[in-house]
């Protein structure tokens, strides 16, 4: 089943009344379940692309569909019912509302989205304690370092179980250890069904997804599924020849 | 093998078995299991250029053992490697040749081969976070070992990315 496909999706700037094309022409398709990472240089699009996907920008020519629905004619306010509905969104920088809980920042979409209260607080007790982040659930985001709230980030993108969950560098700025906990979650809602296109130059994140799609100058280049190798070695001294 | 070997008797003095041990504790899983034949074909060269000399040691019951020791000589050479800079790995320059060289004759484009070492470095990184993952979180050595391949890997993705943006229009 697909869940998201693009139609020649065109975004071209303005830039002092140059055109600047971002997008050129993307045709791309998500299949429920799947985990899909695009890549390419800076200024290749694809943060765009990921943006018009979710609605926080809007194309210049072309078509977007979502769950069978046509989704690029929206207006803004219809959009927003629908990301509260049916998308998850993870940036590079947390956007946490900063004078609410950790707790009320992950239960707010759920609320938004229709759950009751009470399932909106199990929901988010499910996901801070699989993030490890439960005793943190009272503290407020500025308490918390730049790993805790990315994390904090990615419970609230999920708190309202979406169809897609959409993420742009959501290891853009973390350590190893902190990007580690971000993957491993992003690998096990993977591994629940959870669609998830994300945006990365982390290669650690394109690892784990199924296929990766390369952009260059706004246009795919590549599009290559990640089928599991049989040869998987066995320890660190297989993969990596210490000399001396 | 040799200056780890040294580096070990420069600790205190061992004989082969506790060498391929204190080998094995030290680095865990990042290094393949040493072949203890292969420690005492290295001690035995150590010894002919005088880097360490052997003492046999004797036993009940069992023959002697020969316990190695560092000389002034072995001491120097451990010295002179580990103050000297290390030589970084070089760059990928056969996958380069290739580059360079493939669309001049007319055998490949260029973004096809950028595309196709693109996913070979995409399903190494693959293989490196599984055996991450795989790996005891206590086994600090082998996962430094780890995030340095996967450091080295990310650099040259970012390469490609720049041979793309180059080379390719």
């Amino acid at each position: 089943m697909t869940v998201l496909r693009t139609l020649n999706l065109v975004r071209i700037y303005q830039n002092g009344g140059v055109p600047v094309p971002a997008v050129r022409g993307v045709d791309f398709t998500v299949a429920a379940g799947e985990f899909v990472a695009i890549m390419g240089p800076s200024g290749s699009g694809k943060s765009t692309l990921v943006h018009m996907l979710g609605g926080l920008d809007v194309r210049t020519s072309g078509e977007i569909w979502l769950d069978g629905k046509r989704v690029d004619t929206l207006s803004e306010s219809a959009w927003a019912v629908l990301r509260r509905r049916k998308i998850g969104f993870v940036f590079q920088f947390y956007n946490l509302v900063t004078n609410m809980t950790v707790a009320d920042n992950v239960e707010l979409p759920a609320l938004l989205a229709g759950m009751s209260p009470r399932e909106a607080r199990e929901r988010r007790e499910y996901l801070l304690g699989e993030l490890g982040l439960t005793e943190r659930a009272y503290a407020a985001p500025a308490e918390l370092s730049g790993g805790e709230q990315q994390r904090v980030a990615l419970a609230r993108a999920l708190a309202n179980g979406p169809q897609l969950l959409l993420a742009d560098e959501p290891t853009g700025n973390l350590d190893s250890r902190n990007t580690r906990d971000v993957l491993k979650l992003l690998g096990e809602v993977h591994g629940q069904g959870q669609t998830i296109v994300v945006v990365t130059h982390d290669a650690k994140v394109a690892s784990k997804a199924d296929r990766v799609v390369t952009l260059a100058d706004g246009m795919i280049v590549d599009d290559a599924s990640m089928r599991r190798r049989r040869f998987t070695p066995g320890t660190a001294g297989d993969v990596v020849e210490l000399r001396g | 093998m040799r200056l780890p070997l040294l580096a070990l008797l420069a600790k205190e003095p061992a004989h082969g078995y506790e060498l391929k041990q204190a080998l094995e504790q030290t680095f865990g899983s990042a290094y393949p299991s040493p072949n203890i034949g292969q420690i005492y074909v290295t001690l035995g060269r150590l010894e002919k250029d005088g880097l360490v000399r052997s003492v046999d040691v004797e036993q009940s019951n069992r023959p002697n053992k020969k316990v190695y020791f560092l000389t002034a000589d072995g001491r120097e050479a451990l010295e002179n490697w580990v103050d000297e800079p290390t030589e970084g790995p070089r760059v990928r320059d056969e996958f380069f040749m290739k580059l360079v060289l493939a669309p001049l004759t007319g055998i490949a484009d260029r973004m096809a081969l950028i595309n196709r070492q693109r996913r070979h470095y995409l399903s190494l990184m693959r293989d490196l976070t599984e055996l991450a993952e795989r790996t005891d979180p206590g086994d600090r050595v082998a996962l430094l070992l780890i995030e340095g391949a996967t450091l080295h890997l990310q650099a040259d993705l970012d390469w490609l990315e720049r041979c793309q943006e180059d080379l390719v229009t």
